[in-house]
């Protein structure tokens, strides 16, 4: 395994090891790039995942200081805890579900499609669909995506089965176990699924794609990659011509160490990573790096999110198999005669009844939330997402008084929801009660959103450098060497979830700073 | 369908059995009636007896389900004694808040909060204190030490990790029976 020098100039320091900083570090390594991966969490490998919800967000959530402002219910049900995502080598793709989709065509185009929308900081992306479709095939190959490249479906647990027979008497069209990165046969040294449940708990079997345990050992393997776990991002340094030349981050001991850098991609997620911008405000870059435009830490998007909960006379255990192995997408389209812009999809889920307890209707007690819980084995669940619209005053901003151990500002969150946000939400939750009323739900609960999990657009894509903060390969539009490689890059949220274009934009980034080193050009 | 086996497994005569053997011997080989059913309270250290079964009163008012016995609500609530031990603050929370609403019981039902017999009276008086920080924390509290109890999960037909058991693809992740056909 590489070990690299702290003086080592030649390096690329990535700062994350998630789908976006994961997938580049070993896309890099294989091209022979040195490369130094800063991971803020432990590494902690897959056996030792916990089939616990509450001992295993212990183990792997991001719970470090982040404040929270705005009228979305987290701000005030979770104060302390606007995003649950992960701090361990792997990042989010530990926990993520493995839903694998394609954005639409015009969701790379939404300025375009969707018009000028009030309050909304819509812009097309510096990409087309045309463009990104061989690195989403890329992407799919190496994730193992199902149904794709002659990969079989997951097969559908009690949950889907509820969902399908729902939807098909609601005359739904497009209905299936999903797009899923996890296998429902062994494929790249990984056995197949055993429907264990707990996805967001980490994958004890290794089933589904997480940088943990694929790209980050395949990295090492070249001898190009090294990764430090418990090494979180301080500063991004720079010359006096501009360039990023390091990363001071603080170990696991927590010393202040300074890794020298050729390149500095950033890839902590889309609180983080703006965050590490902005706390690296310099003399010459007063508003933070990278922020000319202003632009860094705004478009602050989370998806139109909700969950619609149902009870039967029957029981389903919900809990049972894959967690999100089941999808309806017939509401993904654009179709503004319902009322808003954009689209969204209905895809499985369930909690376990420890978070079903605490996220249900958080703050709620007395008969009829007991009374919710008590059908808890007779309840089948579904997870709505959709677009969401980029609002240039949901921000990531630096905390003006709470400060980290390290005695940086800590990240503060502020997030509204706009009225299309609000007016396709009361669609989703329509449509999903009617989904399970067909197949004779007794009762429905409406679920508000949880504490995000798709945190996207803080440092986005922009054709023109007053628009956005990076351009089409997620560099810097004001620093050469200075890449964003996770969702943060993200102009728009499309309705789906987005792990598949990260890891799809990573893998072009990888491309083209290779390329680009190669010529000499960073 | 694999139906999960609902039945408690930490049952009241377990449960009272463990309580029992806190019960000085002399007390119960004299025969003094020692209510056993309140012995775990007598064990509180930094609250009184009464407030502790106060407390369990207002746990069950929370999160009332019927057909979970007292044992799992007082595990839930007993280790505030052991916290109001360590810390004034939180002893000050619980038995201020506690002798609040046995005074709102008085005044308006001539009773403590635990003698009220009606829950829906005592809701009402909860109703009132949602916003407190006493009420706040007590429930932020029990939504976690309740429903994360081992013993409680099976109660709700759910079956909790899995993994060691090789998942659910062997043991009826698609075994529903009863939809209707797609």
């Amino acid at each position: 395994m590489a070990k690299f020098d702290l003086n080592d100039s030649g390096v690329v320091v990535i700062v994350g090891s998630g789908a976006g900083g994961g997938t580049l570090g070993n896309e890099l390594a294989q091209k022979g790039v040195k490369v130094v991966i800063l991971e803020a969490g432990p590494r902690i490998e897959n056996q030792d995942f916990i089939n616990d919800e509450w001992d295993s967000f212990s183990q792997l959530a991001w719970s470090d200081a982040r404040t929270t402002s705005g009228t979305w219910r987290v701000a005030k049900d979770f104060s302390g805890l606007p995003a649950w995502i992960v701090k361990a080598v792997g990042g989010s793709t530990v926990h993520w579900a493995g839903a694998s989709l394609r954005f639409d065509e015009h969701e790379f185009r939404v300025k375009s499609t969707y018009g000028n929308i009030p309050g909304a900081n819509l812009l097309d992306w510096p990409v087309t669909l045309a463009e990104m479709e061989p690195w989403y095939a890329k992407a799919e190959n190496k994730m193992g995506v199902t149904r794709t490249n002659g990969i079989p479906g997951l097969p559908g647990n009690n949950n889907f089965k509820v969902l399908e027979a729902g939807a098909k008497k609601l005359g739904y069209k497009t209905v299936h176990t999903g797009n899923m990165a996890i296998n429902s046969q062994p494929r790249d040294g990984r056995g197949s699924c055993q429907q264990i449940g707990f996805c967001f708990q980490g994958c004890k079997s290794g089933a589904k794609w997480s940088t943990l345990y694929t790209e980050i050992p395949k990295g090492e393997a070249t001898g190009n990659l090294e990764v430090r776990p418990s090494s979180m991002a301080v500063k991004i340094e720079h010359d006096a011509s501009g360039k990023v030349t390091g990363v001071v981050y603080a170990d696991e001991q927590g010393a202040m160490q300074r890794q020298k850098a050729r390149i500095v991609a950033v890839a902590g997620n889309s609180i983080e990573s703006p965050r590490l911008l902005l706390n690296s405000a310099s003399t010459m870059f007063p508003d933070g790096l990278a922020n000319s435009s202003g632009q860094v830490g705004r478009n602050y998007m989370r998806h139109m999110t909700g969950s619609v909960y149902a009870v039967f006379e029957k029981s389903v255990h919900m809990y049972r198999g894959t967690t999100m192995a089941g999808i309806i997408r017939d509401e993904a389209a654009n179709n503004p005669k319902r009322g808003f812009v954009g689209g969204y999809e209905m895809e499985t889920l369930s909690l376990g009844l420890p978070f079903m307890a605490a996220f249900l209707n958080p703050g709620a007690w007395g008969r009829p939330f007991t009374a919710a819980l008590d059908g808890y084995p007779r309840m089948a669940g579904m997870w709505l997402v959709g677009e969401d619209m980029p609002q240039e005053t949901n921000r990531i901003t630096l905390d003006p008084t709470v400060k980290d151990k390290f005695g940086q500002p800590v990240a503060s969150v502020h997030f509204d929801d706009h009225p299309n946000d609000i007016a396709m939400r009361a669609h989703a939750y329509k449509q999903g009660s009617a989904v399970y009323d067909a197949v004779g739900a007794t009762v429905t609960y409406p679920t508000p959103p949880y504490p995000s999990t798709h945190n996207l657009g803080t440092n986005r894509m922009s054709e023109k450098p007053r628009d956005g903060v990076v351009n089409k390969f997620g560099q810097s539009h004001d620093v050469k060497n200075l890449f964003v490689s996770d969702g943060s890059q993200f102009t728009s949220g499309a309705a789906c979830n987005p792990t598949l274009t990260i890891v799809a934009l990573a893998i072009r980034q990888a491309d083209y700073i290779a390329g680009a080193m190669q010529k000499k050009e960073i | 369908m694999r139906e999960v086996d609902r039945r408690s497994k930490h049952s009241r005569r377990i449960f009272l059995k463990g309580a029992a053997t806190a019960v000085p011997v002399a007390a119960v080989a004299a025969g003094v009636a020692v209510n056993i059913e309140g012995a775990w309270a007598d064990e509180a250290s930094a609250l009184t007896p009464a407030t502790m079964k106060t407390l369990l009163k207002v746990a069950r008012d929370i999160y009332p389900h019927d057909a979970l016995g007292d044992s799992y609500y007082i595990t839930a609530i007993k280790p505030w004694d052991g916290k109001a031990a360590k810390d004034p603050a939180v002893k000050a929370l619980i038995s201020d808040g506690i002798s609040r609403l046995d005074q709102n019981a008085r005044d308006r039902h001539k009773v403590a909060y635990a003698e009220i017999p009606w829950e829906s009276d005592r809701v009402v008086l909860l109703k009132e204190i949602e916003q407190s920080d006493f009420f706040q924390k007590v429930r932020g509290d029990l939504v976690v030490s309740l429903y994360n109890q081992k013993e409680v999960w099976p109660r709700f037909g759910y079956e909790g990790s899995s993994a060691e058991h090789g998942g659910y693809i062997n043991r009826g992740f698609a075994d529903i029976d009863w939809l209707p056909k797609a």
